[in-house]
Parts: C-alpha cells; sequence; structure tokens
C-alpha cells in the first residue's frame, strides 16, 4: 500500500502530474476576488472565509478526475485489481495520495491567501483547522465519484454533478467555522459535524468506491 | 496428475450477454494453454474472467485465487517512471524483491534509467511482460503478448514462458503466433453461447 501511495507523490510531482494546479486555482480565485467585489476590507472581510473554503473545494474538484483516470487508461487499473491488495485498500490510499497533493498544501496555504482577502487575524487558526478536518472530506467523497465514473470517456462533467452535492454540508459547516470563529461565536457545534462528515466519509467511502471500481472494470 | 486450475462449465459474459459457455479445462504445473479462436469469441474475456476482473456468470474455476499473473492489452505503464521504478512498484505490490530477473529475460538491462514515454512500442511491451517475472505468481494469464515484438524478442519471450513451465509454472495465453512452444491449444469456437441467457437482465445491477 505505500508503495501506490509513493507511486502516486512521485507521479503528482513529476512532469504533467497535476500537483500545483490545484494550489495555482485556489491563487487565481483568491486573487480576483477582490477585483470582483472590489478591494474594500469592509466587504472582504465577512466574505474572505466563504470564499476561501468554496475556492477550495473548487481546486479539489478540478484534480478528481485524474484519480483513477489516468490509472484506467494505461491498464494499470487492471492490474492493481488482479494483485494481492483489496480494492478498498487501494481506493483508501489513492484518496490519501489526493489530499496529500491538494488537500495539504490548501490548508498550508490557506493563511497566506486569507492574507489577500483581508480575513481577521483571529480567524487565521480556524481557517487552517476547518481545512484540515473539512478536506480529507473533499478528498474521500471525490474518489467515490472518481471510482463511480471510471471508465466514461470525459467523465468529467458527470463526475462534478455527482460530487458537488455531496461537498455542500462540508462547505456549509467549514465556511461556518470560520464565521462563527470571527463573530465570537461558540464553533464547536459546526466543528464536530464538520469532523463527522470526515470520519464517516473515511469509514464509509473505501467500500463503496471500491465496488463501484469493480464495476466499472467489468 | 495434480492440476493448478480447473475451470468447469464456465459462462463468461461480455456487456450483459453471454458469449462463451460451458468452457472446461485442467492447467497442470508446466502446462501451457493456447486459446484460439476467430476475432470477438471470447478469449479476452475469458482470460478477464479467470483473472477475477468480470463476473462469472455460470460455473466454477478453482484454484485462482492469489496465482494468477494477468496481463491485458496495455502494459499498465507510467510513463514519467522508469522502467525500474515501473518494475520495482510492482515489486513492492507483490511483495516480491529483486527485478533482476525480469531485466535479464528482457534484456533491460541498458534501459533501467529510461523513463518509460522514451521507450518504443515493442520495449514497453518487453517491460510490460518483466512485470510477469516479478509478481513470482504460478499462473500467467497473457492476452496477446507478443504484439508490437520483434522476431528477437518473440524468442527471448519464448525462452522466459519456457523456464517458466521448467520451474513448475503454468500459462494461459490468447495468440495467433506460433511461439514454438510445447502447448496445447484449446479452440473457443465450439463453446461459442448461442441463446441468450433470460436472466442475464440483472447483470448490470448484481
Amino acid at each position: 500500500m505505500i508503495a501506490i501511495l509513493t507511486r502516486d507523490l512521485r507521479l503528482a510531482i513529476r512532469s504533467g502530474g497535476g500537483f500545483g494546479l490545484s494550489l495555482m486555482f485556489f491563487l487565481i480565485v483568491v486573487v480576483l476576488t477582490p477585483f470582483a467585489v472590489g478591494p474594500e476590507p469592509q466587504i472582504l472581510s465577512p466574505i474572505a472565509g466563504g470564499i476561501l473554503w468554496l475556492g477550495a473545494m473548487l481546486a479539489c474538484l478540478l484534480s478528481l478526475d485524474r484519480i483513477f483516470a489516468l490509472d484506467y487508461e494505461d491498464g494499470s487499473l487492471d492490474l492493481l485489481a488482479t494483485a494481492p491488495i483489496p480494492m478498498e485498500g487501494i481506493v483508501t490510499v489513492k484518496a490519501l495520495a489526493h489530499w496529500l497533493t491538494t488537500g495539504l498544501p490548501l490548508t498550508l496555504a490557506a493563511p497566506a491567501f486569507g492574507l489577500l482577502l483581508d480575513l481577521p487575524f483571529s480567524a487565521f487558526g480556524l481557517l487552517t483547522l476547518s481545512l484540515a478536518l473539512g478536506t480529507p472530506a473533499l478528498s474521500m467523497i471525490g474518489t467515490f465519484g472518481a471510482a463511480l465514473t471510471v471508465g466514461i470517456k470525459r467523465g468529467g462533467l458527470l463526475l462534478s454533478l455527482l460530487v458537488l452535492p455531496l461537498y455542500v454540508p462540508t462547505l456549509i459547516f467549514g465556511a461556518e467555522v470560520v464565521r462563527r470563529g470571527i463573530e465570537g461565536l461558540s464553533i464547536a457545534p459546526a466543528l464536530m459535524m464538520l469532523a463527522g462528515i470526515t470520519a464517516g466519509s473515511i469509514a464509509l467511502i473505501p467500500f463503496a468506491a471500491a465496488a463501484a471500481i469493480r464495476v466499472g472494470l467489468r | 496428475m495434480q492440476m493448478v486450475l480447473r475451470v468447469s462449465n464456465l459462462t463468461c459474459m461480455r456487456g450483459g450477454i453471454p458469449i462463451l459457455a460451458n468452457v472446461s479445462f485442467d492447467l497442470h504445473p508446466g502446462q501451457i494453454l493456447m486459446l484460439r479462436g476467430p476475432n470477438g469469441i471470447g478469449k479476452t474475456t475469458l482470460l478477464r474472467t479467470l483473472a477475477g476482473l468480470q463476473p462469472l456468470h455460470a460455473g466454477d474455476i478453482q484454484g485462482a485465487e492469489d496465482q494468477i499473473a494477468y496481463a491485458g492489452h496495455s502494459d499498465g505503464l507510467k510513463s514519467t517512471l522508469t522502467v525500474q521504478e515501473n518494475l520495482l512498484f510492482w515489486a513492492r505490490i507483490y511483495g516480491t524483491s529483486g527485478i533482476q530477473a525480469g531485466l535479464d529475460a528482457f534484456d533491460l538491462m541498458d534501459l533501467q534509467d529510461r523513463k518509460a514515454h522514451d521507450l518504443s512500442a515493442g520495449q514497453k511491451r518487453r517491460l510490460g511482460l518483466a512485470r510477469l517475472l516479478v509478481t513470482h505468481r504460478p499462473i500467467w494469464m497473457l492476452d496477446e503478448p507478443t504484439v508490437s515484438l520483434d522476431t528477437n524478442s518473440v524468442a527471448q519471450f519464448a525462452t522466459a514462458v519456457r523456464a517458466h513451465c521448467a520451474s513448475g509454472g503454468s500459462a494461459i495465453m490468447a495468440t495467433h503466433i506460433d511461439l514454438g512452444l510445447e502447448a496445447e491449444t484449446v479452440d473457443l469456437t465450439p463453446f461459442k453461447a448461442l441463446a441468450p441467457i433470460d436472466d442475464a437482465f440483472d447483470e448490470a445491477f448484481l
């Protein structure tokens, strides 16, 4: 399993691997927002948390179709399916690799991008915390969507349609953590819901995604 | 005689339609089985079913679990990894060590630091076949293994298969060319499924 993780990370870093694509997209959203809505701090500050979460979610969505499509095209998914590793394990490791190449860099870069949107300093920690808790769910749910659309040529549209509604709860509670933090309210309920979504998707999705891939490979 | 794989009354489906019915054969250690038949008869489907990639509709396969190394039409190579990295990956997946045997058998020593996308089609195929040696699995399932290989490489491949069978392994392959191997031929034409099966409708939901 570690072999799959190191291979996926290596592939992501090598040319054409797509590492940095999500980060770049995130940067574009954040840099262009002040141009679109105006640079005044009183406009930017209240929406910064929401924009950052929205940007992170869309950036994550951008790289989903790479999770299985490339392995399917070059035949290695067939070979992995016949290898002595359970498909559930392969799916989990693939999701982890996706998170390490998109979710984690986004989480680490978010405070710097928060600065660009005039996010209050008090919310920097909360933004990082909510992204760290929420982005694994984005990767996990996205892996499920990618597994469902494996084998469909240019399944990107279908993938987005399938995944977007499933992303909504994570987005709501993730942005809610930041908003409540800024307003000085208790963040515990939103934080717990966010953690619950992540824990639930990590527990259940490997089985669903593995079943979807087995059907997709037929 | 001891057998490693027994297939009895197997019915294979492709896209919800049964295409092969009542296929039965035994595979013994050291034996090579050549699957023959016209295009579309179901050679690939049979191999994929045996490898566990497709569900079987009826019949029984004994002894396939964790015994099979499957090589399909595509080689499963990552173009941005080197020859060595590609083979090492599969060695780690199968929990084996040493890719030297694979590199030697298919003459890939000089190419091992080359990226896979810089290889020719024949070299890629050789790398794909070298993976079989790395898996240390006893049954090789090969789907058109000699595509894009030159005569020299075909001879290398035949030597590798012979060595594999001499050490107790066995192979099932779908190929149209004569490899000069001691092999038994199974013609799939008589197993062609005639009538569609009634409950085939549910296949998509199973």
